[in-house]
C-alpha cells in the first residue's frame, strides 16, 4: 500500500497472465474492442449483490454484516487487517507500544480530510472513544474500550491509550471506525443522528444515496489519502433471494456476489460462464461446530464427547454440505494463521473406536441403540431454521450417530427464538452453530469459565482452570511468541476435552465479472485491495458522471 | 335427505358427470393412496443420505433423481405427500371445528353472542392471514403442529359465516318450530336440520382450505420456516430445488408439479361440489 | 347515503381497537425479545450492553402500560420508532414502502379485472364448453402454482435466456438520469413480470366468482323476459345480466386486500421489491415490535377502507342497499 508501486503491480501482472491463459488470450466484452490495453483506468461502476439491506452506517451501533460492509467503504479505523490478516496502519500511520505493554501511542496520518472537507485530528479519535464507552450509545462493542484507563490527545496527530494492564486485543479494537466529532457532537445518541443514514467519513468512497430496501450508492473520493480508487462508483443492490441473485449475475445485473457450493461446483463450470466471470475461493474466517451442554448427564463424560467426535464423518460433512469446498476444523482457529496449532489430537472417522469409547463409558448396545441404566442414548440437537448448511450438517450427523447406536433428533427454531429461548436460557442438549473467527486469537469470552452466565457466550459451560489461566496470559502480553505458546496449549486442551466437536471451516466463494482486474486472492479474501481494482478503459460498462 | 338440497344420490351423480371435478377427485384419491402406502411407490428411504450421489439426474436407480444430499427424490416426494396432505387436513379440520362452533353459537343464540362473535370474525378477516401465520410461526417454532394449528386458527372465519348464515335461515323455518313444539332440544335441531344443510358448503370450504394450506406450507418453506428438513414436505423439497433450478431441474419440477396438480385437483373438486350441490342448478 | 357511511365508519372503530389489541397481544406472547437478532452471539456484546438496550426501548414496563401508550399513539398514526438500528419512525418506513406495494397490487387487480371478468362471463354464458373447461383449469393453475417457482422460471426465460425483461428490482441503475418518459418505461419494464405473475395468481378468485354470479343472474326471470321479448343475446348478456352480476364483484375488492398483502411477502422477496411485505418479514425476523404492529394495523386499516369503499360503491350502484 505504501511500498514502491511495482510491488503492488506484480501480483496483478501475475494474475493477468493467469487470466489471459485461462480465457484463451483476450477477455470478451460486450461490443468493445478486444485489443484494449490492460492498464489501470479510472471509471466504471461495480454492482454488488447483498442478501440483506443496510440498517445503518455507523458500525458502532449496528451488528449485521451488510451494514458493516457498507460502512467499510466510507469510514476508516486507526488500524486495519492486511491481506495476510495482520494489523497494518490505516488512519494511524504508525504506533508504539510501551515496554510494559500498558500504553499504545498512535501517530495519526496528517492531511486526512473528512468528506465534508474538515480535517481529521486526534479530537475525532478521542470523541469516538468517549462515545464508545458512553451509556447513551446503543453499542455492542463497548467492552474493549472500557479497558482503557486513560486516553489522551496531546496534539492533533497523536493519540494515546493507557490500559490498566497489557491488553493484546486492544490494538485490533482500534480498527473501529472513527467518528467525525464536528458532525456528531451535538447528538447524545449517535444512532439517531443523520450520519447513520447519510454517513460522512474519511474512507475511499463517499456516500451518495441510500434507497432503503433497494440500493446504496457510493462514489470514489478523489482526495482519499491512499489515492483515489479506480472504480468510480460502487452500488450495492439488495436482492434477498440467492437464486434471483445468481440470475442477476448471469444477466449482468450484478457484478460480484458470493456463490453457494452447488453454484460454484455445478452451475459455473461452463465455458460460457467462464468467458465472463472469474470465481475465487479462499478459506473463510469461521467454523461450524457441534456444541454439547457440558452439564448434560450424557455429555459430562469426556469419552462420550470424544466418541461422538470419532463417529462424526467430517469428510462426509465437507463433501455433502460444502461439496468438498472446505476443510476439517480441529479447533477454534483458522488454518494457516499464526495462532493455529496443527498438532493437536485429531478425531478421524472411526465408528468402531467410537463404540469402544462409549462402551467404556458404560453404554451397552441393545437392538441397535445404546442404553445405560435403562435409558436409551437419545438427545435433541438444536439449530437455527432457514440455514441450509446447518440443516444438512444435522442430517448427516444424525446418520453418522445412528451408526454407533445414538439416536439424535433434530429440532430447528427460528434465529431470534433460538437465541432467546434456548441458547441464552441454556435449554438445550446440543447445538449446531458457528463462530466467526476474529483475526486476533483472544477468545476469552467463549472459553473462560466466568463467561457462563445467561446471555454470555460460553454457553456450553466450559470450565477449565488451565485454559482460564492461559486465556488471561494470552491477552495480557503483546509478545507474539508468548501469546502463541498460550494459544497452542489452549488448542491442545480443547482438542482433548472436546467441549465442541469442531466440524469444518468452509471456503468463501466470491465470483466477479471479469472486466474487473487487479484482484489478488489472499488469506483475507479478495477485497483487501479493493481500491486498486480497475476496469481497462475499453471494457468499461457504466459511464459515471462525477 | 329428501327434497332438501345437499348431499345425496342426485348430488353424487351430478358431481361425477362433471369431468373436471371427477378428474380432480381422481388426483386426490391418487395422492391419498400415495400417502397411505408409500412403500408401493418407492423402495428407497427418504432420509437416506448418500454423499456420493448428490444431485444426480433421473435414472433407473433414482427415477426422479437425487437431491442435494443424495436422497432419492421420488421417495421424498412420496413421503412428503403424507406430510403435506396431513398439514392440509389437520389445519382444515381445526378451521372447520372452530368455524362450526362459532357459526352455530352466533346463529343459534343470536343477540350479543352473535354481535361479539361476528365482530371477532370481522377483525380476524382484516388481518392479512399470511402475515399472522408468518409472525406466529417465527415467534414460536416451525414445528408441524404449530404450522397446522396456526393455519387452522387463521382460516375458520369463512366457515363461521357460512354456518351462521345457514343456521339463521333454518332457525326461522316452520319445521323447526314444529320440531320444537314436539320438544326437540337445540342439539337435536342442530344435528338433524342445520348441519346437513351446511355439509355441502363446508365440504367446499374444506377442499379449498386443504389446497390453500398446501400452498401456505410451501410459502413458509420458502421463507425457511415451513416443515423443517430432514422431514420431507413438498414445500421444502421445492425450496431446496430453487437454488439449483437451472442445473438440477428435477429437484424443483417434481415437487412443484405435485403441489400444482394436487391443489388444482382440490379446487376443481371443490367447485364441482359447489355446482353439484346447488339446488337452483337442478332445473337446467 | 351519508348516514350509511357514517354508520359504517363508527362500526369500524371497535374493530380497529380489537385489531390493535390482537396485534399487541401477539407481539408480547412471543418468546424472544426485540433486541434479539442484533447483539446475540456477538462476541463483543455483553449482558450489560443488552440490559442497556432493553431499558432504552422501554421494554421493562408492565404490559398494560405498554399497551395503553401504544393505543394512544396509534390513534395519531404514531407507531413509535422502529427497533432496528436506524431507529426511524415506523410510520415513515411504512410510508416509504406503501407506494410500490400498492402500485403493484392495484395494477394487478386491474389486470385481473380486465381478464377475469370477460373470462368469467364467457364461461358462464358458454357453460360446459371447451372454453369453459380450459379456462377453469387455466385460472386454477394460476392459483395452484407456487409463486416463487413460477417467478424463477419466468425470470430465467425472460431475463436470462431471452434478455427481454429485467430480472428483479424496480428500477435500473441509471434510473436517476432518465427523462420522465424514460422513467415510466423503466418502471413498467421492471413491474411487468411481477404484475403479470400476481395477476395470474389472482385470476381464479375473480373469474369464478364472476362466473357464479353470472350463472345465477342468467337464470333469473328478467333475463328470461328479455329473451322472450326477442332481444338479441348480446344485449341480454351485456345490458341486463352483466350489470347485475357485476355488482357483487365490487365487494370482492375489499376482501382481496388482506390476501394480496399477505402474498406480497414471498413475492417481494423473490423479485427484490422493496415493499411492505418484505419490510414486514424483516420486522418479524428481527422482532421489531413497533414495526410489526404498525404494519398489521395499517394492513387492517387498508382492508377496512377497501371494504368501506366497496360497500359504498355497491350502495351507490344498488339502491336497495341504501335504505338498509
Amino acid at each position: 500500500m505504501n511500498g514502491p508501486p511495482y510491488r503492488a503491480a506484480l501480483p496483478s501482472i501475475l494474475l493477468l497472465l493467469l487470466l489471459a491463459s485461462c480465457s484463451g488470450g483476450k477477455p470478451e466484452s460486450a461490443g468493445k474492442g478486444t485489443t484494449a490495453p490492460d492498464v489501470p483506468a479510472y471509471g466504471d461502476a461495480i454492482v454488488e449483490g447483498s442478501i440483506g439491506d443496510v440498517s445503518g452506517f455507523l458500525t458502532a451501533v449496528t451488528s449485521d454484516a451488510s451494514s458493516h460492509a457498507a460502512a467499510g467503504y466510507v469510514f476508516n479505523g486507526l488500524v486495519r487487517y492486511d491481506k495476510d490478516l495482520k494489523l497494518e496502519p490505516e488512519l494511524a500511520e504508525s504506533w508504539e507500544i510501551s515496554p510494559d505493554g500498558k500504553r499504545i501511542t498512535f501517530h495519526l496520518r496528517k492531511g486526512v480530510k473528512w468528506h465534508d472537507g474538515a480535517p481529521f485530528t486526534s479530537d475525532d479519535v478521542m470523541f469516538t472513544y468517549r462515545r464508545m464507552i458512553d451509556p447513551r450509545t446503543p453499542t455492542a462493542y463497548g467492552e474493549d474500550f472500557k479497558q482503557v484507563k486513560r486516553a489522551a490527545a496531546p496534539d492533533p496527530h497523536t493519540f494515546v491509550a493507557e490500559y490498566g494492564r497489557p491488553f493484546a486485543p486492544a490494538l485490533a479494537s482500534w480498527g473501529m471506525h472513527v467518528l467525525p466529532k464536528h458532525l456528531l457532537e451535538k447528538f447524545p445518541d449517535i444512532s439517531k443522528s443523520p450520519l447513520n443514514k447519510k454517513p460522512v467519513g474519511t474512507g475511499p468512497y463517499r456516500f451518495v444515496e441510500w434507497k432503503t430496501g433497494e440500493k446504496v450508492v457510493f462514489d470514489a473520493s478523489p482526495d482519499y489519502f491512499e489515492g483515489k480508487p479506480y472504480i468510480a462508483r460502487v452500488i450495492t443492490r439488495v436482492i434477498p433471494d440467492q437464486a434471483t441473485m445468481f440470475l442477476e449475475l448471469k444477466s449482468g445485473g450484478v457484478d460480484i456476489m458470493t456463490l453457494t457450493p452447488p453454484q460454484y461446483v455445478r452451475q459455473t463450470e461452463t465455458a460460457e460462464f467462464k468467458k465472463s466471470f472469474n470465481k475465487y475461493k479462499y478459506t473463510a474466517s469461521g467454523y461450524t461446530y457441534l456444541g454439547f451442554r457440558l452439564s448434560h448427564p450424557f455429555f459430562k463424560d469426556k469419552r462420550v464427547r470424544q466418541a461422538i467426535a470419532h463417529a462424526a464423518d467430517k469428510k462426509a460433512l465437507i463433501d455433502g454440505v460444502l461439496l468438498g469446498l472446505g476443510q476439517e476444523a480441529i479447533g477454534p482457529y483458522k488454518p494457516g494463521t499464526w495462532a493455529y496449532n496443527p498438532n493437536v489430537r485429531k478425531y478421524p472417522h472411526d465408528p468402531s473406536l467410537a463404540k469402544a469409547l462409549l462402551a467404556e463409558a458404560g453404554w451397552k448396545e441393545k437392538d441397535g441403540v445404546l442404553e445405560k441404566d435403562g435409558q436409551p442414548f437419545e438427545f435433541t440437537v438444536l439449530t437455527n431454521a432457514g440455514n441450509e448448511a446447518r440443516a444438512k450438517t444435522a442430517a448427516i450427523l444424525q446418520q453418522n450417530l445412528a451408526e454407533v447406536g445414538i439416536r439424535m433428533k433434530i429440532r430447528t427454531v427460528e434465529w431470534a427464538a433460538f437465541i432467546n429461548e434456548f441458547i441464552d436460557k441454556r435449554k438445550f442438549d446440543a447445538v449446531i452453530l458457528g463462530w466467526n473467527i476474529t483475526p486476533d486469537p483472544d477468545q476469552f469470552d467463549i472459553w473462560h469459565s466466568s463467561k457462563t452466565g445467561p446471555k454470555e457466550l460460553n454457553h456450553v459451560g466450559f470450565a477449565n482452570s488451565e485454559v482460564d489461566r492461559l486465556l488471561d496470559e494470552g491477552r495480557s502480553t503483546f509478545d507474539l511468541e508468548k501469546r502463541k505458546k498460550a494459544y497452542y496449549r489452549i488448542q491442545e486442551i480443547l482438542a482433548e476435552e472436546q467441549p465442541y466437536v469442531f466440524l469444518f471451516v468452509p471456503e468463501a466463494l466470491p465470483v466477479v465479472q471479469n472486466r474487473f482486474r487487479g484482484i489478488v486472492p489472499a488469506p483475507a479474501g479478495i477485497t483487501h485491495n479493493f481500491i486498486k481494482w480497475y476496469v481497462p478503459a475499453g471494457l468499461q460498462k457504466h459511464r459515471v458522471r462525477p | 335427505m329428501n327434497g332438501t338440497p345437499g348431499i345425496g344420490w342426485d348430488f353424487a351423480r351430478r358431481l361425477l358427470r362433471n369431468r373436471l371435478a371427477a378428474a380432480g377427485g381422481a388426483v386426490i384419491l391418487f395422492f391419498f393412496l400415495v400417502s397411505a402406502l408409500p412403500g408401493l411407490f418407492s423402495t428407497h428411504e427418504p432420509n437416506r443420505i448418500d454423499i456420493v450421489n448428490i444431485l444426480r439426474p433421473p435414472s433407473g436407480a433414482h427415477p426422479l433423481g437425487t437431491d442435494d444430499l443424495g436422497r432419492d427424490v421420488l421417495a421424498r416426494v412420496v413421503h412428503g405427500a403424507r406430510i403435506s396432505l396431513s398439514v392440509g387436513f389437520v389445519a382444515v379440520g381445526i378451521a372447520i371445528a372452530i368455524g362450526l362452533i362459532v357459526g352455530l353459537l352466533a346463529g343459534f343464540y343470536g343477540g350479543w353472542a352473535d354481535a361479539v362473535l361476528m365482530r371477532l370474525v370481522d377483525m380476524m378477516l382484516c388481518f392479512p392471514t399470511f402475515f399472522l401465520i408468518l409472525s406466529v410461526i417465527a415467534f414460536l417454532e416451525p414445528s408441524i403442529w404449530n404450522i397446522m394449528t396456526v393455519i387452522g386458527l387463521t382460516g375458520w372465519m369463512g366457515v363461521a359465516r357460512l354456518v351462521r348464515a345457514e343456521t339463521l335461515s333454518i332457525k326461522e323455518r316452520d319445521f323447526v318450530a314444529a320440531a320444537r313444539a314436539q320438544g326437540a332440544g337445540s342439539a337435536r335441531i342442530i344435528f338433524r336440520h342445520v348441519l346437513p344443510n351446511t355439509l355441502a358448503p363446508i365440504l367446499v370450504a374444506a377442499t379449498l382450505g386443504v389446497a390453500g394450506a398446501i400452498l401456505t406450507e410451501s410459502a413458509l418453506s420458502f421463507l425457511g420456516i415451513g416443515v423443517q428438513p430432514p422431514t420431507p414436505s413438498w414445500g421444502n423439497i421445492l425450496t431446496a430445488g430453487k437454488d439449483n433450478i437451472e442445473y438440477a431441474w428435477w429437484l424443483s419440477l417434481f415437487p412443484g408439479l405435485a403441489i400444482l396438480v394436487t391443489v388444482l385437483g382440490y379446487n376443481l373438486l371443490g367447485e364441482g361440489i359447489r355446482d353439484a350441490a346447488d339446488p337452483r342448478l337442478k332445473g337446467r | 347515503m351519508l348516514r350509511y357511511i357514517v354508520r359504517r365508519l363508527v362500526g369500524a372503530v371497535p374493530i380497529l381497537v380489537g385489531i390493535s389489541l390482537i396485534s399487541f397481544l401477539m407481539m408480547h406472547m412471543a418468546p424472544g425479545g426485540p433486541i434479539g437478532a442484533g447483539t446475540d452471539l456477538n462476541p463483543k456484546a455483553t449482558a450489560e450492553s443488552r440490559a442497556r438496550l432493553k431499558a432504552y426501548y422501554g421494554l421493562d414496563q408492565p404490559l398494560h402500560i405498554q399497551y395503553g401508550r401504544w393505543l394512544v399513539r396509534m390513534s395519531t398514526l404514531d407507531f413509535g420508532d422502529s427497533f432496528s438500528p436506524d431507529g426511524r419512525p415506523v410510520a415513515e418506513k411504512i410510508k416509504e414502502r406503501i407506494p410500490i406495494t400498492l402500485t403493484i397490487n392495484v395494477l394487478s387487480m386491474g389486470l385481473i379485472f380486465l381478464v377475469a371478468i370477460p373470462v368469467g362471463v364467457y364461461s358462464a354464458v358458454r357453460k360446459g364448453s371447451l372454453f369453459d373447461r380450459i379456462s377453469t383449469v387455466a385460472v386454477f393453475t394460476g392459483f395452484a402454482i407456487p409463486t416463487f417457482w413460477l417467478a424463477l422460471l419466468l425470470m430465467i426465460l425472460f431475463g436470462v435466456k431471452l434478455g427481454w425483461l429485467p430480472i428483479s428490482g424496480i428500477s435500473s441503475l441509471d434510473y436517476g438520469s432518465l427523462g420522465p418518459l424514460g422513467k415510466l418505461a423503466d418502471r413498467a419494464h421492471h413491474l411487468l413480470l411481477p404484475v403479470l405473475l400476481l395477476g395470474f395468481g389472482g385470476l381464479a378468485g375473480m373469474s369464478r366468482y364472476t362466473r357464479a354470479n353470472m350463472l345465477e343472474v342468467i337464470r333469473q326471470d328478467y333475463v328470461a323476459t328479455a329473451r322472450a321479448k326477442g332481444l338479441p343475446e348480446g344485449t341480454v348478456v351485456f345490458r341486463h345480466a352483466m350489470r347485475n352480476a357485476l355488482l357483487p364483484v365490487i365487494t370482492i375488492l375489499g376482501l382481496s386486500v388482506p390476501e394480496l398483502l399477505g402474498g406480497s411477502v414471498i413475492f417481494e422477496t423473490i423479485f427484490a421489491i422493496p415493499g411492505l411485505g418484505q419490510l414486514f418479514y424483516q420486522g418479524v425476523m428481527s422482532r421489531d415490535y413497533p414495526l410489526i404492529m404498525g404494519i398489521l394495523t395499517i394492513g387492517a386499516f387498508l382492508t377496512l377502507l377497501g371494504n368501506l369503499l366497496a360497500d359504498v360503491g355497491y350502495a351507490l350502484a344498488d339502491p336497495r342497499i341504501r335504505q338498509g
